[in-house]
């Protein structure tokens, strides 16, 4: 933590604590006096939300884990009986299965803010690279969670993915098999898939506890992306920023409760209300929403192996940005070059997404989307590889506040703000 | 001087070889760790499956299951054969037979393809992700080539179960089966 400890302890028995585990030390001097820059914005606040949806998919999840058979006979009766019988299953079930698309909705508000005021740049890269490994977490649960209702799409989305693995020249097949634990998705494959869905939650939060120390150590980036220079850059986290964080927290809340109460399915495939059933592909496979961008770019390649290179590839790069980036300046506020492109490839994301919940022939306008889909996925390693190195030589940033304080409160003498 | 350097070498020695013996336990530990994953005995014994084909009309295709997976077994119309035979082999993205019945060399000609011309018997599996591609019959077209085509990517099959277009890398796999009579196959 950066700084030396405030905490005081009082009475007696808050000293005889603070000797033995000095858990109140930690929590005051994370949460409460921690210094954050005075400037963050609402964009900020998806951190804090991003902790509350792990902990209701994990609550809930846990509520239904008692109610939840894995096995192919039962599995897909079960979640129904959840619907139906349980009381308050489908309350459960309605906030796990929206909770997930809330959680990458927030998961990648937070990316790309990070993206956009250059969080991953020097000394934050280990939280920028922490940060994808959670986000490599977060899928792979999410797919393991898709699978488990045992419908069409939880069937035949199971059997796409892991045959992804059988790309690898030579060992391809046996991996699959190993993954399978059989010849094709069954049984064996539905209960390894809830077992692993139950323990990743609790190693995401273990390596959320990481995230949150990397970034105690040099403490929060912020819109300016300048250092923090004296005290009179920072407030202590509370109660500024605790208030802020769950006034955005209940607006966030608000938007999840729609999809709750009024679109429950609105996220979800209908197909997935079908039973699984291994001789009968649904006519179009689609995965959840917020991985069509990557299935977008798998199916634009018309080759198997390479198709899975480029849809690893795009997601190995993220590790890599805090070296590809060669500005000195973080924030985009100050980059008008990178600015553009930034926005640019924010559309791309967009476009590769709606490409890839679209049919394989579709066209738009009479352009195949295929070709969309080419062209976008070009742009994406365009942007991280080639773009991001190259601006960051040649662009003339704009001049840079001298201070956080200076750029909030105006020239030193000026009226106190806030 | 000399028993320090004995003794060192002692050390290291020593530090070695209890290294290296606890990287081989924990290897040796974690195989049964990895290798429970694979298919259980019940899974690996394997199954063998007898299909009564009497049924299938000319220029039908029906669905069977074999080892989890659908089977296709399609009886051909003359059309099918003669325009599956009239390819020329250079011409296809996967040259091999891919046909559990014949040496793993043999060329992807339809006769290395087929037991008897007729009768087309495949694994219902897109060798690109694993799909099951849907039947191309001339009331309902599926893809240019007369055979199948996987929703999924768009892969496309011509009438010997070869792939002619799309990300899929291999032909659809011919299954080990044999003919117990005219009407009757054993497969597995």
């Amino acid at each position: 933590m950066s700084g030396p400890s405030t905490y005081n302890p009082k009475s007696g028995f808050e000293k005889w604590i603070d000797q033995r585990l000095p858990l109140p030390r930690l929590m005051h001097d994370t949460m409460q006096t921690f210094p954050t820059p005075r400037n963050l914005n609402i964009w900020y606040t998806f951190g804090g939300i991003l902790t509350f949806c792990l902990g209701v998919q994990i609550l809930t999840g846990v509520v239904l884990a008692m109610h939840y058979v894995a096995n192919a006979g039962m599995a897909f009766d079960s979640v129904e009986a959840i619907m139906r019988d349980v009381n308050y299953g489908w309350l459960m079930r309605y906030i796990h299965s929206n909770g997930a698309s809330m959680f990458f909705l927030a998961v990648y508000i937070h990316m790309f803010r990070g993206l956009y005021y250059g969080s991953y740049k020097a000394p934050r890269e280990l939280l920028w690279i922490i940060g994808v490994f959670i986000y490599l977490l977060m899928m792979a649960t999410a797919f393991f969670g898709y699978v488990l209702p045992w419908g069409q799409m939880s069937f035949w989305g199971a059997t796409v993915i892991t045959n992804l693995f059988s790309a690898i020249p030579l060992v391809g097949t046996q991996i699959a098999t190993w993954l399978w634990g059989d010849f094709a998705v069954g049984d064996a494959t539905l209960n390894r898939f809830f077992s692993l869905h139950y323990l990743l939650p609790f190693i995401i939060a273990g390596v959320v506890g990481l995230h949150v120390w990397a970034l105690h150590v040099p403490g929060n980036n912020n819109p300016l992306g300048i250092d923090v220079k004296s005290p009179q850059d920072t407030v202590p986290f509370h109660p500024y920023y605790t208030v802020k964080d769950a006034f955005y927290l209940c607006l966030f809340v608000l938007l999840f409760a729609v999809f709750v109460f009024y679109a429950p399915n609105f996220f979800g495939n209908p197909d997935n209300y079908v039973q699984a059933n291994p001789l009968v592909t649904p006519p179009d496979i689609v995965p959840e929403w917020y991985l069509l961008p990557f299935y977008a770019m798998l199916r634009s390649i018309p080759n198997k192996l390479m198709g899975v290179l480029v849809m690893g590839g795009a997601i190995v790069t993220l590790f890599f940005i805090p070296w590809l980036d060669t500005s000195r300046v973080r924030s985009c506020r100050f980059r008008p070059l990178m600015k553009q492109f930034f926005w640019a490839f924010a559309v791309v994301c967009v476009i590769l997404g709606y490409c890839g919940s679209q049919s394989v022939d579709a066209a738009v306008a009479g352009i195949p989307l295929i070709w969309a889909a080419r062209l976008a996925t070009f742009y994406y390693f365009l942007f991280f590889w080639i773009l991001m190195p190259i601006i960051g030589l040649i662009e003339t940033p704009k001049k840079l506040p001298t201070s956080i304080a200076q750029s909030v409160l105006g020239e030193p003498a000026a009226a106190p703000a806030e | 001087m000399t028993a320090t350097t004995m003794d060192g070498t002692r050390r290291d020695f020593l530090y070695v070889a209890s290294g290296a013996m606890a990287v081989v336990g924990a290897a040796a530990t974690a195989w049964p760790f990895i290798d429970q994953m694979n298919p259980t005995a019940a899974a690996l014994a394997m199954a063998t499956t007898e299909i009564d084909i009497a049924s299938v009309q000319p220029g039908q295709q029906i669905v069977y299951k074999w080892r989890g997976h659908p089977l296709f077994v399609r009886r051909r119309t003359p059309a099918e054969i003669a325009s599956s035979k009239a390819v020329d082999v250079s011409s296809l993205p996967d040259p091999l037979a891919r046909n559990a019945n014949k040496p793993d060399s043999a060329p992807a000609t339809d006769d290395e393809r087929v037991i008897k011309s007729e009768w087309l018997v495949l694994i219902g599996v897109c060798t690109h992700l694993g799909c099951t591609p849907t039947v191309s019959t001339p009331a309902s077209p599926e893809g240019e080539y007369g055979g199948w085509l996987c929703h999924c990517h768009g892969s496309q099959y011509d009438a010997s179960g070869r792939i002619r277009k799309g990300p899929a890398p291999q032909n659809l796999a011919v299954p080990p089966y044999a003919f117990l009579s005219d009407t009757r196959i054993k497969v597995g």
